[in-house]
């Protein structure tokens, strides 16, 4: 039996019927369309999957679907503000902070949940905001690069309106 | 076909519980099992009953099972948890895996059930009984509702995760330490390891060692040789039984003395 599950995504209304033990990723990807988060590895070690839900970072591929009724979730999907990309967005693309780009929605979320919390954060906190997200690619390196230099960005470029 | 059952309190939960059943916490455990098609439950039951309460009893706290780990690093009663609360996976998965996950986790998961273990923990069942937490630990059966622990004070209580990762990364061994002294003396010592055996342990012959002993080299010396006694550890793919034993008396030592990693 499916369930209906109604929340807000990026702010804007989103309604979905989940299956039993349907994760949320899936009704995300496959019941409304926001392909931003990745399915990585199912199990939560890679992070690719990773949303905010009120503004805590999640593993959707972990999370219920039916579990975020009334809740609010935001993806990599609703950063940007039309063609105007969030100071993350563009500190990744300048810094080539992705490389494959796989892990790049997952890095972007883990990165907005701490700026949007700590608009001002030293190295190690950085490394610890992107420590369940994993990257083959880049060493990690530019990708801390790029965290901190959008939180050197003007300040009204920095958190969405969302 | 998998079903999803709702419940609005514990104890209904636990009456529909089975043997094909998962009961849903922060997801961590049993969505990895549902994403991977795991056969060998059919329904999964979840529970409105907010079980998420932190409260100060006395020498005591008490903590919900649905706490998650970012909640007790959020906690000023259990600042002194907040360490080994940070040792499990990276943000998001702290924002979801919940104390009551943490002592059913199997190996080599768990590290935070190390840290009850040295605190005297007690889990209250949905059932309305309670039991040691290393009782639990030998049946796991049973929803659990809170766990009650002892407040350590001053330095007392070390906790320690030995991961090949850093800063996340799964346990090679994780170790805890209640020190309680009287008279200058260590007494009523509690040591707890985790991926050292199926499940969380208590090592007897390690407190039974320090009884009594000095908390400095010469001291802790015949506790580090009875580091491993009585233990048969796990071999896996993060580290061979062989290499666990040999490692284990230097993690102890460190974390007996509080010594720096390097």
């Amino acid at each position: 039996m499916k369930t209906p599950v109604t929340f807000t995504l990026n702010g804007a209304d989103a309604a979905a019927f989940a299956d039993p033990g349907q994760n949320l990723l899936d009704v995300l990807r496959r019941g409304v369309g926001d392909l931003s988060p990745k399915y990585g590895c199912g199990q939560g070690t890679c992070g690719t999957c990773t949303v905010l839900i009120d503004g805590e970072p999640h593993l959707s591929c972990l999370v219920l679907a039916e579990t975020v009724q009334g809740r609010a979730v935001e993806t990599a999907g609703g950063m940007a503000n039309g063609p105007d990309l969030h100071a993350l967005q563009t500190a990744f693309v300048e810094g080539f902070a992705a490389q494959c780009g796989y892990c790049t929605p997952g890095m972007l979320m883990a990165a907005k949940a701490l700026l949007d919390r700590n608009p001002s954060p030293t190295r190690d906190e950085v490394i610890e905001a992107i420590s369940g997200n994993l990257c083959r690619c880049t060493g990690y390196e530019p990708i801390v690069e790029a965290i901190l230099t959008a939180a050197r960005a003007p300040r009204n470029s920095v958190g969405s309106t969302v | 076909m998998l079903e999803v059952v709702v419940a609005d309190t514990l104890a209904e939960a636990s009456a529909a519980m089975s043997e094909e059943a998962r009961f849903l916490g922060g997801g961590t455990l049993v969505m990895r099992q549902v994403n991977y098609g795991d056969q060998r439950f059919n329904r999964i039951v979840r529970c409105r009953e907010r079980l998420d309460e932190i409260r100060p009893d006395g020498s005591r706290v008490m903590i919900g099972s649905g706490v998650t780990m970012a909640q007790i690093m959020g906690s000023r009663d259990l600042a002194f948890l907040a360490p080994a609360a940070r040792a499990v996976g990276g943000p998001a998965i702290r924002n979801m895996a919940t104390i009551g996950g943490n002592v059913i986790a199997p190996h080599p998961y768990g590290d935070l059930a190390v840290a009850l273990l040295a605190l005297d923990g007690r889990v209250a069942l949905s059932d309305g009984t309670s039991q040691p937490l290393e009782q639990y630990l030998k049946t796991r059966r049973g929803l659990v509702r809170s766990v009650s622990i002892q407040r350590p004070s001053g330095d007392e209580f070390r906790f320690r995760k030995v991961s090949r990762v850093k800063p996340k990364g799964v346990s090679v061994m994780s170790m805890a330490a209640h020190l309680q002294r009287s008279a200058g003396r260590l007494s009523d010592v509690r040591v707890a390891y985790g991926a050292m055996a199926a499940t969380p342990i208590r090592v007897a012959a390690v407190e039974q060692a320090l009884e009594g002993a000095s908390l400095d080299l010469n001291g802790v010396t015949p506790a580090l040789n009875a580091a491993t006694e009585g233990l048969s550890p796990p071999d896996d793919a993060l580290a061979s039984a062989w290499y666990r034993r040999e490692v284990a008396p230097v993690h102890l030592r460190r974390l007996l003395l509080g010594e720096d990693r390097r």
